[in-house]
Formats: C-alpha cells, sequence, structure tokens
C-alpha cells in the first residue's frame, strides 16, 4: 500500500493528512518532534496567560487519529534520501516513503545578534519555546524585566503574554510607528497608543545592538542600537519574523531557496515531494501574494489542495482573495483584499479611511482611483463577513456599492453600536456622493450561498 | 485597589461565617405557657404525642436547632409507632372501627418538615430577636464584602476587553482546593434545604420582617433561598457587567436575566401570595415546571377564580405555542440564558465555572440519552398524573400517582437539577443541569435543532482553531470543531449565550436568526480557497 508520510503535525500536515484520509484508504504517517498531537500553534499564548490548559489547544480528541488510520510517529527526521525514499531520524532509525510531504512550518528569525543563543533568549513559535517562556518568566520576581525585539504579530502577542503577569516588557521595534510596513499609518498610530496604553514600553525606530549576559552565560541586558542606552532584562524574546524550517533538507536535493522550492501543484522538483505551508517557496508569487506566506489559512488550504493532488485529482493551488485577522491586545483585526500601507502603496491605489473620535474603531477602504473598484478593507473594533466580501471582491465591486451594503456585512455581535451611518457620511462628504446606506437584508448576505443550494 | 479586594473578600468571609453560625445559634425550647397555647393552636388529636412534645421542649435547659430536632422527631416517631401498634393489633383482630380511629393521632408529614414549623415558633435567640441586625451581618455584609471585592476589577482587569488570564492558574476556578470547598458549601446548603430545612430555620427569622412586608406572613426555607437566589444573581451580574462592560450583547442579556428573575420569579408571586392569588411565576415553564399538573396546583388554580383560570390557561399556551414560536424567531436562547432562573444562575454566579463543561464526544452522547430520558419521565409523570387526576383512581398501568411525583421530585426537582445542578458548578461547570437535565430545555432544543432561524455564522476561513470558543463553551459544544469546518453551528443544546463569540480572537462566530434555507451548511472546502476547488469538491460530494 502506498505510504504517505508527512514531516510536521502543524495546521498544514493534519490538513492534508485528513482530506487524504477522506478520499483514500493509502497508508499515512505524521512525524513529528514537537508534540505527539496537533495543536493550535497560535493558542500557546492562551496557555501562558491561564486562558486555556494545553490539553485545549488540541482540536482533535485523542482516539480521532487511530480512528481516521493515521499514524503519528515522534521523532525528528534529519536527513531526507529521496533516491531510496528514506527519511532518517536523529536516532538513526529511518523510514520510507513513497509520497512525502514537507510541513515543517517556520521557526524564529534570528539576525546574527551578538548574544542570541544565551540562556533566557527565545522565540515564540514551538511548544518548546513557551514550556521555556513558563520557566524563565512565570512571574514578575524572576523575570523583572523582558525585552522583545520585533514589532510583528509574535511580539504583540509576547508583550500580552508577558503584561497578563506583569511583568514590565521593553518592545523594540524597528520600524518608526508599529507595523507600519503593513498597516496604514491610521492605523498603525492607533496601535501605537493601544500598546503604550497597556503599559508597554514601546521603543520606535530601535534596533538589537547585542545581548549581554553574565558569568553563567544567562542575559543581564540588552544594547540598543541607535541610542546606546543599555536595558537590564532577564529574558529576551526574538519575535523578527519567521523563516522556514528546512535545514534538514540539505544535501538532499530537493531544491530550495528561503524556503522549499514548489510550483503551483506543491510539488518540488523531486518526484513525490511536497511541500505545503509556511516552509513551502512559490517559484512565482500568486497575484500579489509573496511566495512565503506563513499564515494560518494558507497552510490550511495548502493541506487542502495537496491532498487532491496526491489522491489523483491533480489540482493548482489557488488561493482565492487575501484575507486575514489579528487581534492586538483589545483590538481586533480583519482584513480582506488588499490593502497596503502608504509605504507599499500601489500606484492606483487610494484609501478611503474612517475613525471613531474616541474608541479603538477605525477601517482603511482601498479602491482603484480611477475606476473606484474596491481593493480592500482593513477594519479595526469592527467584524466584518468574509463571505460577502469575498463575493464583492469577485464581482470587482465599486466602492460605493460595497459602502452602500455594508451593514449586511456586519459581523459584530447583536446589539453592538454599529457606525456604518458615520462612515457613509465621511465619505459622502469627501466624494460629494449621495450614497445611502441600505438596510441589512438577509437575502443580500445568504444571496451567494442560497444560489449554490 | 488590591487592598480594597482583600478587605472585600475578608469581609465576605466574614459574613459568610457569621451566616453558616447563626444556624448553631438560638434556644428552641418552650415555656409551659407557649407550649399551651401553640398546641391549643394547632389542635393534635394525639395526647402522647403532646406529652411527648412537653417532656422534650419544655424545659429550663437551652437546645440548639439540631438537638430540638432530634427530640421533635423523636417525639413524632414515638407517637407514630405506638398507634402503628395499635393499628396492627386492630387490623389483627379485624375490629375495623377501632382500626380507622387511630389514624387521626398519628402525625402526618416529613420529620423535618414538622420540625420546621414547631421550630418556627419556639425559637428564640439571636436571629429572631435582632433580625435587622443579623440581616445586615450576613445578606448586608456579604453583598458589600462581595461588592467591595468585584468593584475594583474594573480598574484592575485594565481595559475593556475578554480577560480570562489566570482563569487555569487559580484554584478557584481551574478545579482547585478552593473550588472544591465551594462546592462542598453548595452541596451542603442544597441538601439542608431540600432535606433537613429545620437546620435552618435561624435564616428564616433574618427574613421574616422583609418576607411579612412582601407577602404578608412568616420566612419559609424558600422565600430563604429566593431572596438568597436573587441577591447571590444581583451581586454576580455585576461582576458580569464588569468583565464584559465592552460586550452590548452581554450587558443586556444580563439585565434581562436579572429582570426575570427578580420581579417574575420573586417579587410576583410574593405579592400575588399577599394579594390571597395563588403565587405563580409567570415565566416558569412546564416541564421545568414539573409540578404545573399536580393535583394540588391544579386544584389551587381552578379555586382561585379567574386568575387561576388565566394562570392555568397561560401556563398551556406558554409551552404548546409561546415557547416553540419564539424558539423558532430567536432560538432556545430567549429562555435558557435571557429569561431562565437556572440559566440566570449560571450565568452570573456560575460564570467563573463555564469552562469546566466536558466537551468530549462521550460528555454529547451521554447529554442527549439523559436529557431526553428526563423529558421523557417528566412527561410520562404528567400522563400518570392528569390521568389520575380526572379519573380519580390513584394509578396508572400500575405505576402510582404518589410514587412517581415524589420519584421525579426528589430524583430531578432536588438531585439533579439542585444539588448536582448547581452544588457541582466549581467542578461539572454552571450548566450541568441545564444541559444534562432540564425537560424544557429537552424540548426547547428539540425545536431548535430541526425548526429554528437561529444559528452561530462561522466566519469563512479566519479560524486558527485556538480553541477559546469550545473551552468556554458552557454547554460543552465543540464551537471549534465546527468553526474550523466553516460549519455553522446548529446545535440542540446551544442556550446563545454568546460567549464564544466575545472570546473568538478573529471575529469568526456571530449568533443570528437568519433565513432557514442554508442553516445546516456542511462544508468541504472553507472560504479561502478558488471557487474552482470548491465546486470539483462540492461536486465529489454531490
Amino acid at each position: 500500500m502506498e505510504h504517505i508520510v508527512i514531516i510536521g503535525n502543524g495546521i498544514s500536515g493534519v490538513t492534508a493528512a485528513r482530506h487524504i484520509r477522506k478520499n483514500t484508504t493509502k497508508k499515512i504517517t505524521i512525524v513529528s518532534s514537537e508534540h505527539p498531537y496537533f495543536f493550535s500553534r497560535t493558542a500557546l499564548m492562551y496557555v501562558y496567560m491561564g486562558h486555556l490548559k494545553f490539553s485545549q489547544t488540541q482540536p482533535y480528541e485523542k482516539g480521532f487519529w487511530n480512528k481516521n488510520n493515521i499514524n503519528l510517529k515522534e521523532g525528528h527526521v534529519t536527513a531526507v534520501a529521496p533516491a531510496t525514499k528514506t527519511l532518517t531520524f536523529k536516532d538513526n532509525s529511518t523510514l520510507t516513503y513513497d509520497t512525502l510531504i514537507i510541513a515543517t512550518g517556520s521557526k524564529p528569525n534570528k539576525f546574527g545578534w551578538p548574544g542570541q543563543d544565551l540562556k533566557g533568549v527565545l522565540g515564540m513559535y514551538h511548544k518548546q519555546d513557551l514550556e521555556q517562556l513558563e520557566q524563565l518568566a512565570p512571574n514578575p520576581k524572576q523575570c523583572k524585566r523582558a525585552v522583545i525585539v520585533g514589532g510583528g504579530l509574535i511580539g504583540i502577542e509576547l508583550a500580552e503574554m508577558l503584561r497578563s503577569r506583569n511583568i514590565p516588557v521593553t518592545f523594540l521595534v524597528r520600524e518608526t510607528s508599529f507595523w507600519n510596513g503593513v498597516l496604514p499609518a491610521q492605523e498603525s498610530e492607533m496601535l501605537n497608543k493601544h500598546i503604550a496604553a497597556h503599559h508597554i514600553d514601546l521603543r520606535l525606530a530601535s534596533n538589537l545592538k547585542e545581548i549581554k549576559s553574565d558569568e553563567n552565560g544567562c542575559v543581564t541586558s540588552i544594547v540598543i542600537e541607535e541610542t546606546g542606552e543599555e536595558i537590564a532584562c532577564n529574558v529576551v524574546g526574538l519575535t523578527a519574523g519567521v523563516t522556514p524550517n528546512i535545514d534538514f533538507l540539505e544535501g538532499s536535493g530537493i531544491e530550495t531557496k528561503k524556503g522549499v522550492l514548489v510550483n503551483r501543484f506543491l510539488a518540488t522538483n523531486v518526484e513525490d515531494v511536497y511541500a505545503i505551508g509556511d516552509c513551502a517557496e512559490q517559484q512565482e508569487a500568486i497575484g500579489l501574494r509573496r511566495n512565503i506566506e506563513a499564515v494560518w489559512y494558507t497552510g490550511r488550504m495548502m493541506g487542502e489542495t495537496v491532498a487532491q493532488t496526491i489522491c489523483g485529482n491533480l489540482t493548482q493551488y489557488s488561493p482565492g482573495h487575501w484575507f486575514n485577522s489579528a487581534k492586538f491586545l483589545d483590538i481586533e483585526y480583519q482584513t480582506y483584499g488588499w490593502v497596503f500601507s502608504e509605504r507599499h502603496k500601489k500606484p492606483y491605489e487610494a484609501y478611503f479611511q474612517w475613525q471613531h473620535p474616541k474608541k479603538n474603531c477605525c477601517i482603511t477602504i482601498s479602491y482603484h482611483k480611477d475606476s473606484m473598484t474596491f481593493l480592500g478593507i482593513n477594519t479595526f473594533g469592527i467584524r466584518m463577513r468574509h463571505e460577502k466580501f469575498d463575493q464583492w471582491l469577485t464581482e470587482k465591486q465599486s466602492i460605493h456599492y460595497v459602502l452602500k451594503h455594508l451593514k449586511s456585512a456586519n459581523f459584530d455581535p447583536e446589539f453592538y453600536d454599529i457606525y456604518e451611518h458615520e462612515i457613509v457620511a465621511k465619505f459622502n462628504a469627501e466624494h460629494q456622493t449621495k450614497i445611502k446606506i441600505a438596510h441589512k437584508s438577509w437575502k443580500r448576505i445568504f444571496s451567494k450561498k442560497l444560489q449554490s443550494h | 485597589m488590591k487592598r480594597t479586594q482583600q478587605l472585600g473578600l475578608l469581609l465576605f468571609l466574614s459574613a459568610l461565617t457569621l451566616f453558616t453560625a447563626s444556624v448553631f445559634t438560638g434556644n428552641f425550647t418552650f415555656t409551659q405557657q407557649e407550649f399551651d397555647s401553640f398546641v391549643e393552636e394547632k389542635g393534635y388529636k394525639s395526647e402522647l404525642f403532646v406529652e411527648e412534645l412537653e417532656k422534650a421542649l419544655v424545659t429550663d435547659e437551652n437546645i440548639n436547632i439540631f438537638e430540638f430536632s432530634k427530640r421533635v422527631r423523636n417525639a413524632v416517631a414515638i407517637n407514630n409507632q405506638y398507634y402503628n401498634e395499635l393499628i396492627a393489633k386492630y387490623n389483627a383482630e379485624k375490629n375495623w372501627a377501632k382500626k380507622g380511629a387511630q389514624y387521626q393521632y398519628k402525625i402526618n408529614g416529613k420529620p423535618h418538615s414538622i420540625s420546621f414549623q414547631i421550630a418556627k415558633k419556639s425559637g428564640s435567640g439571636f436571629t429572631k430577636e435582632h433580625p435587622g441586625l443579623s440581616w445586615w451581618l450576613t445578606f448586608g455584609l456579604g453583598i458589600f464584602g462581595a461588592l467591595l471585592y468585584i468593584l475594583p476589577s474594573s480598574v484592575l482587569l485594565g481595559k475593556p476587553g475578554i480577560k480570562n488570564n489566570h482563569i487555569y492558574r487559580d484554584s478557584a476556578t481551574n478545579r482547585g482546593f478552593i473550588a472544591w470547598l465551594v462546592l462542598v458549601y453548595l452541596v451542603v446548603f442544597y441538601l439542608v434545604l431540600y432535606f433537613k430545612a429545620d437546620y435552618v430555620v435561624n435564616w428564616t427569622f433574618i427574613l421574616d420582617p422583609i418576607s411579612a412586608s412582601l407577602n404578608g406572613g412568616p420566612a419559609s426555607q424558600w422565600f430563604v433561598y429566593g431572596f438568597l437566589y436573587c441577591s447571590v444573581m444581583l451581586t454576580m451580574g455585576v461582576r458580569m457587567y464588569i468583565k464584559y462592560r465592552h460586550n452590548k450583547y452581554q450587558m443586556i442579556r444580563t439585565t434581562s436575566v436579572l429582570f426575570f428573575q427578580i420581579v417574575f420569579a420573586f417579587l410576583i408571586p410574593e405579592i400575588m401570595t399577599s394579594l390571597n392569588l395563588p403565587g405563580y411565576d409567570f415565566k416558569n415553564v412546564f416541564p421545568l415546571d414539573y409540578d404545573f399538573f399536580f393535583e394540588w396546583n391544579l386544584k389551587r388554580l381552578t379555586e382561585s377564580g379567574g386568575i387561576g383560570l388565566f394562570i392555568l390557561v397561560w401556563g398551556i399556551v406558554l409551552t404548546v405555542i409561546i415557547v416553540p414560536v419564539m424558539v423558532y424567531f430567536f432560538g432556545k436562547r430567549w429562555y435558557c440564558s435571557w429569561v431562565c432562573g437556572c440559566g440566570g444562575l449560571a450565568e452570573t454566579l456560575g460564570d467563573p465555572y463555564r469552562q469546566h463543561s466536558d466537551k468530549s464526544l462521550n460528555a454529547w452522547k451521554l447529554e442527549r440519552w439523559l436529557i431526553h430520558s428526563v423529558l421523557v419521565f417528566s412527561l410520562g409523570m404528567t400522563v400518570v398524573t392528569l390521568y389520575c387526576y380526572f379519573s380519580g383512581t390513584s394509578s396508572l398501568l400500575g405505576i402510582k400517582s404518589q410514587w412517581i411525583k415524589d420519584t421525579y421530585s426528589f430524583l430531578i426537582g432536588s438531585w439533579f437539577a439542585g444539588v448536582i445542578g448547581t452544588g457541582f458548578y466549581p467542578i461539572f461547570g454552571n450548566r450541568v443541569w441545564c444541559r444534562f437535565g432540564c425537560p424544557l430545555a429537552a424540548y426547547l432544543g428539540l425545536v431548535q435543532r430541526f425548526k429554528s432561524r437561529f444559528r452561530i455564522t462561522t466566519n469563512g476561513g479566519q479560524c486558527i482553531s485556538c480553541g477559546n470558543c469550545s473551552t468556554y463553551c458552557e454547554q460543552g459544544i465543540d464551537v471549534r470543531a465546527y468553526a474550523q469546518k466553516g460549519e455553522n453551528i446548529v446545535r440542540a443544546s446551544c442556550v446563545g449565550c454568546g460567549i464564544c463569540s466575545a472570546v473568538c480572537p478573529r471575529g469568526v462566530l456571530k449568533l443570528e436568526n437568519g433565513p432557514e434555507a442554508g442553516r445546516i451548511n456542511p462544508t468541504e472546502i472553507l472560504l479561502g480557497n478558488n471557487v474552482d476547488l470548491m465546486q470539483l469538491v462540492n461536486k465529489k460530494v454531490k
């Protein structure tokens, strides 16, 4: 029987396994050295904060794997030999495969900072990182201050985690405003304030120069490049992005760049070897997407796609419209379609922006300057209906249409204050238009779905 | 702030200690004069019983409620044994006339209830003489202390938002030592309340003046329970208001459960009683209100004229028409997490424990068996009761009406709904009764599952499977299992509390009422992958 081996039991690998199992009876083995069972990596923060137990981050009950005849193997793959279709493990044991799926995810970036491997320096990615953090920073007595280097999503999550235990946090961000490589200034500035309001010592335009230690190799302080200021700390979190976790492929003949190079069918240059998720790198960018996307749902979608191909139904990886979401402390963020920051704005792209005078609510809508086509939306503090925006993007609706029907796209809980009237009024004032907001309509909300049924 | 909280906790615990200690205070003897007038008032026919009671209770020593209860029950036992023997004797002699004459001398009723009634008369002591001061030292101080503990969290919790920090690191909310202590206290409380109410007669003295002002009579143990229930819900409601102050759905819902509990379940029935009308909770729906069709209630209602008849019709219309129609439009949440008293306590006092509901498939299986069995049990009991009521017999198909009512009241009404349902909050979560036992919830659940506009819509592909929704679902629904598949949640047990939606960090869940078409939407591939792939897979499924 064909043996499919999947290295990595994250969302990509597990989704692939589930979908292969749905369609075939092939033998499936998932290999992982991190934890025997699939868990939600993004939920690790909640374990430290005490919202969840680790077991609750696992979406499937333990019996699920047996029931679906998916073998779980604990082990760390050190080498892949495509010629003999053999994996070698750390303990020198081996495993042969007929089809291999590489889904090993990422690892935290380290940029060669002096002291980056000291005791007390960690990323926030693996389960082992969580365990280490629990050990190093259980309370403000043991960890008098933590410094976080790198202002992305993981950085702010790590800051939130440490603050939940009242540990003072200094947050070094290379950019002049938080995440402004991705977010428009309006939103980035709102987040700067919000971060400060959570008593996080946010240092913008600050790079790490070096990490210093005591005679036992434990972190004692860091030095900031720009100012030379030395900040005493016990823990340093490196959260300056992630990079594909593929060192073990060296010498295997599987072509890599930053990640494992794959074509649109997620196949590598070696027959019967596929790569999906964070560690896969598209040879050519798909639409405006990056070649490597370390996002939960793209991993899931690649798993769904590769499963089709492996089950004999050759399928291209074709991610639909871009979307994403995150939570910055207390502020929820969603995005549908493309909204680029001022720094990366396309020449044809224009913004319409609205911000609540007091609350942490704002939106940015990107549209085509000339055609007024709706390109994308960022919402902060307002939830939106994915399906509606996906449909409107496909239909290439105008920003006028989107604003007119904004009520039907709102996804906030019932009774929440809604701001569509203020938003549309602002647009009308700015553009001398007379858009009249349409009532929320069930027919409109479910239109697409009803047709397909 | 922290200091204030500590002080609040200290005051609350002091009040709880005083409240508990008050049980052991007081003297329950009669003076000769009191005893004589009590006996005259009661008109006991059995001289033996009066003699035994006098021996036991007219004394110079001080006896507390436990000794008192023992003596009264002993007097009842001696009396009843004596007459039972006489009855047996005359029975053997076939002396029917004499046998029949003995029954009037027996003391009927549950021994602890008899003890309660007498204790209510004979009791003296601090709580009886100083009910006002006692109230302030127990209820007053308790509420004040609890509020001192709760109010600072509006600052200490930080900015408005989901604040579940340390829930799994705290002994009280992570099934630790404190949780078990709370469990023991609650279980003992319910056992005493249901089965040994005389032991806590002192509590009723504290509330006698309030009871008198509301319904014109002295406080029963049920009045104490009702008053305590409202106080606890109000106080813990304040906690809800602070914790979910960013969430209007939760604010309005909390207001709703508080309103229905205080006005409908507590005040209106008390005021009706004071007006000599049958006290009735207009929102208590059969079969949760399992004794609605009991003979005593039907008798009471049919004998109360217009209002009685109205209640009878209202009760039936509520169950048969209003409830299912409302569930069709809004889901069972309109009742279970907006109106119901059990739900109200679960959503206030029980909120800190919501994460303990079991999410396993086995628990779900157990839930379906258990809750539907209770529904069948309650309906079967009602059929027997009504049959006997209208036919004038005492049993149907060999099932005795009295036996099945007593069994249901004991097993379901007292043990399941009370002792386990609430007592086990700190370990099994706050909706044990609502999920596994409530026959009304079973009925509403069937309507919600098969004929309703309510669903929890999932938001395409945004789910990151973090598990917050499942963890904080008080009904033990594995919400994530649906959300990560992009499947709407349409489950019989969902009470629509809205917490899954509140705790979701990615805005994936929305409770809403919409068209029935497409409400249940199993999806093979989530939104995100391109349309071709979706169509391909959908084709395959078809």
